[in-house]
């Protein structure tokens, strides 16, 4: 696996300051700052409901943040028009948690419903080449014609990424990639994530809640806490912290430093 | 006891002016977007489709029911004004310009706007729509204007179906009470129609349909999470959608009524 230091530290793809998102009364950002690099993974890691969905949408303008500073691959999002940030969503694929398969489509429809809207992204490929790669990619080549509700919830991750990938993004932002998945189904679709990653070249910012994620999947770990980043490293650099907050996190794991 | 019954007036209120100013805006963002290319043609075709047939049935038999039972109801009257034969002239106007275009709209708003309610609630809740959107598409002009185009479009042929079985119907009843033919019975329901009629009545039908497509997408679109949210995103679509049509019907009369008289 790559480690942290091999990666390009000059231009971050991903830059987040001083993030704040309040609902009524409740503020759930109060101020958080990232940078993520090319070609790292970086794993956001934070308790159920401490606002890790929210601040993935907010970075690519689902929710509008109410103050602070985001850049993707160097555009102010604040500023951008509706077509330029449509150009700038495709180069920014979403792993939704719950897979968000459009479920009136068939798999192939699936997939070709990011691509007939951005046909630029064919790169003078037929379609049928194009969804047969993606799909193989996921280790799903008979698939194609099946419903999203006959597919079990492994293959319906496969699947979502598959879709998400076929517009070959340049980051991609996973909400809990592992949560709702047995430990096996969830392991695969950790190696899948990192096979693909290697042979895309993509970065990847992963919210989860679940260590094992974390320790397999990230080159750094940031900890969303109290509304913040409230502390970072790599995982066992976090897991040899001695602040109370960030040791709750290891406490289920079994050998969490020589993890 | 007084002022709470105060305040909840008031609150009722207050909810029903944010409600009206939500809905203009949605209804603004759909003109905005209706006309304008890319049109999804395909979504569009496959929602009249789905529109047109589910409802087909259910709208055919409430009119065929109501063509008989508005036949039986109305005809002692009328025979004791002994106008017996004005039935189909009366059954006709009441058919063309109320019964067939009501009674389609309610069914279609229990229907598709529920219908749509739940399917756009649905996709809100499991984080579909956001999908698209993330996708560098617009999940507004792929699932809103589509089914309220559709819906606009739909629910005028489906109130013809429905007046033409009703009137159906109406006939079946009148043959075996006297030996009146078809061609006599439907002839007589055309002669009595003027294009004052037809016109206004034809019309509205159109607005039914946006009515019924803008609040399913409206209530579906902006739906609440979790599995309670999409129930009442497709209940409260077809209680305001049934409401707004009684709305839309009255305005209807009293322009055509303007019409009328000058
Ligand atoms: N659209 C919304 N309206 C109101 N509150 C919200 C909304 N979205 C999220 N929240 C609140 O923000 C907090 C963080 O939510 P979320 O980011 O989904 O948590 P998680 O870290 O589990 O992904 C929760 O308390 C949630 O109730
Ligand atoms: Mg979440």
């Amino acid at each position: 696996m790559m480690s942290a230091s091999t990666y390009d530290q000059t231009k971050p793809l991903l830059v987040l300051k001083g993030v704040k998102k309040a609902f009524g009364h409740h503020q759930v950002l109060k101020g958080f700052n990232l940078e993520l690099y090319p070609n790292e993974n970086v794993v956001i890691l934070g308790k159920s409901g401490s606002g890790k969905s929210v601040l993935i949408k907010c970075l690519v303008r689902l929710i509008e943040m109410d103050e602070g500073h985001i850049e993707v691959l160097g555009r102010s999002m604040a500023d951008v028009e509706q077509d330029e940030l449509d150009a700038i969503r495709t180069d920014v694929g979403f792993l939704f948690q719950g897979s968000a398969l459009y479920d009136s489509m068939t798999v192939r429809e699936n997939l070709l419903f990011p691509l007939r809207r951005h046909p630029g992204r064919m790169r003078g490929r037929s379609e049928a080449e194009l969804v047969r790669e993606a799909l193989g990619n996921v280790g799903l080549e008979k698939a194609a014609d099946l419903m999203p509700d006959e597919l079990s919830g492994g293959m319906k991750r496969r699947v979502a990424l598959a879709r998400t990938l076929i517009l070959k993004p340049k980051i991609i932002l996973y909400d809990e990639p592992t949560t709702g998945l047995d430990p096996i189904t969830a392991n695969e679709i950790i190696q899948l994530i990192l096979k693909l990653q290697d042979e895309l070249m993509t970065s990847s910012l992963i919210i989860t809640h679940d260590m094992d994620c974390a320790r397999v999947i990230s080159n750094r770990v940031v900890i969303l806490q109290d509304g913040i980043n409230y502390a970072q490293g790599t995982y066992s650099e976090l897991a040899r912290s001695t602040d109370p907050k960030v040791k709750a996190f290891y406490k289920e794991v079994q050998n969490p430093i020589d993890g | 006891m007084e002022f709470m019954d105060l305040q909840k007036i008031k609150s009722t209120v207050i909810y029903g002016l944010e409600e009206t100013g939500h809905i203009s805006r949605f209804a603004g963002r759909f003109f905005a977007q209706a006309f304008r290319p890319p049109f999804e043609w395909k979504e569009f075709f496959k929602q009249c489709y789905l529109i047109g047939y589910s409802s087909l049935f259910l709208v055919s038999a409430t009119g065929f029911i109501m063509g008989i039972v508005l036949t039986l109801q109305i005809r002692p009257t009328m025979i004791s004004f002994g106008a017996a034969s004005y039935m189909p002239n009366m059954v006709g106007i009441a058919f063309i310009r109320e019964i067939g275009p009501m009674v389609t709209a309610l069914i279609c708003a229990g229907k598709i706007g529920s219908g749509i309610g739940a399917e756009l609630g649905s996709m809100r809740v499991t984080e579909q729509i956001d999908a698209m959107e993330v996708s560098g598409t617009n999940p507004f002009k792929f699932l809103v204007v589509t089914r309220i185009w559709a819906a606009t479009m739909m629910l005028p042929l489906l109130v013809i179906a429905a007046d033409f079985v009703g009137l159906t119907g109406s006939y079946l009843i009148e043959s075996t009470r006297g030996d009146v033919t078809a061609t006599l019975y439907f002839g007589r329901v055309f002669s009595s129609l003027v294009l004052g009629d037809v016109i206004p009545a034809t019309v509205k039908t159109f607005f039914f349909g946006f009515v019924i497509g803008l609040i399913g997408c409206y209530k579906g679109f902006f739906s609440k999470k979790g599995t309670a949210g999409v129930g009442k995103a497709a209940n409260s679509a077809v209680v305001l959608a049934s409401l707004l049509l009684f709305l839309v019907d009255f305005l209807a009369v009293l322009v055509a009524d303007i019409f009328y008289t000058i």
